[in-house]
């Protein structure tokens, strides 16, 4: 993991392994599948639940700065932990946590490269069992919307043509074809994408065991649709977590510095009132 | 803390009613587990438990069929 440019933002099963039981060491399992977690996990893990824990379901947004607050208090992490987030669907809730993290400054988050998936591929430990939390008292840092786009904004910038769109959803979601990926339910009155935006689908930044693919190659995959780190970029799916995956991939892992996340997504912008979409 | 290791983890792909899903099974301890996902992007449709691997597919191979028969596919000409 050398290379990446941030290389001690991702650890591999093995480092967890020898490190899960670290008294200043948190893994955190956050998965789509909201069951998964009690199903067997990484003995000495706790579970979030991305649709009641780290949202604010009311305001359909990430969570407050007191509500992410109470989440790490109850978690036992304290601003000096080291948390290491996994989670099911190679990563893709476990990356938004992560972003929710950096949002109100957590300095130390790490992804387990190849996420759940690869721990029960390698037939690794797992418990039923919850671990003994003892509570502390967190207190974050204010907001940095500098990694969130809201539609205002994005379509300021979509206009004004000064960044990378990257559109993070399947091929058939891009073109219209489909208007939610297959077997789940349709969250939007309409097909297609947002004006200028590039198709990257979010699996493409993974090899076939669920691990990232080098720098290199994550560079030219994303250089051959136009996306550099020349401009801003904002990534973009349905609801935000597929992108979170992709937010993580362009800021982290290529280092490119101004990459925004639009959680509104396409159920946003999609279900706008005359909202300029491109279909090809 | 009593712990178990996952054994025999398993994937394929196939294809229900024109689209391909992958899936996964895997022995967690006494039950297995199974999971079936769209492949593109991967979003988990159905999940399926049981005694053996074939009846967790099953369990989750029913779910998920229900669900994916309901996907619409919008012609280009009515987009």
């Amino acid at each position: 993991m050398g290379s990446y440019a941030y290389p001690q933002t991702l650890v591999d099963t093995d480092w967890v392994h020898d490190h899960r039981e670290d008294p200043d060491v948190r893994v955190v399992e956050v998965d789509v599948d909201t069951f998964a977690f009690e199903e067997g996990h990484i003995p000495g893990a706790i579970g979030w639940d991305w649709a009641s824990q780290l949202c604010d379901t009311r305001l359909r947004d990430i969570l407050s700065k007191a509500g992410f607050e109470a989440l790490m208090g109850a978690s036992g992490i304290t601003p000096q932990t080291t948390v290491v987030l996994y989670g099911d669907n190679n990563n893709w809730f476990a990356a938004w946590a992560f972003w929710q993290m950096k949002i109100y400054g957590h300095e130390d988050v790490r992804l387990m490269n190849g996420g759940r998936t690869k721990w029960l591929a390698e037939g690794r430990e797992l418990t039923f069992e919850e671990a003994d939390i003892a509570p502390t008292t967190y207190v974050a840092k204010d907001a940095d919307m500098s990694l969130r786009d809201y539609q205002g904004a994005l379509a300021k910038k979509v206009d004004a043509g000064s960044l990378h769109l990257v559109d993070v959803r399947s091929v058939a979601e891009f073109t219209g074809e489909l208007l939610a990926p297959p077997g789940l339910p349709e969250t939007c009155q309409r097909g297609g994408h947002i004006p200028g935006a590039a198709n990257v689908p979010w699996g493409e930044v993974c090899a076939p065991d669920g691990t990232f693919k080098s720098r290199d190659e994550l560079a030219a995959l994303y250089a051959a649709r136009g996306v550099t780190g020349d401009k801003p970029i904002t990534a973009y799916c349905r609801i935000g977590e597929r992108s979170s995956h992709t937010w993580f991939a362009l800021k982290y892992l290529l280092g490119y510095e101004d990459v925004r996340n639009y959680d509104g997504s396409w159920t946003e912008w999609g279900n706008l009132v005359a909202a300029p979409i491109e279909r090809p | 803390m009593r712990t178990f290791n996952a054994e025999g983890y398993e994937v394929r792909e196939i294809v229900l009613h024109g689209f391909p899903v992958r899936i996964a099974s895997v022995l967690l301890d006494q039950a297995w587990s199974c999971r079936i996902d769209n492949v593109s992007p991967g979003a988990t449709i159905a999940r399926g438990s049981g005694p053996t691997r074939e009846a967790a597919e099953q369990d989750a191979l029913t779910r998920a069929t229900e669900r994916i028969k309901r996907t619409r596919r919008i012609p280009r000409d009515d987009r």
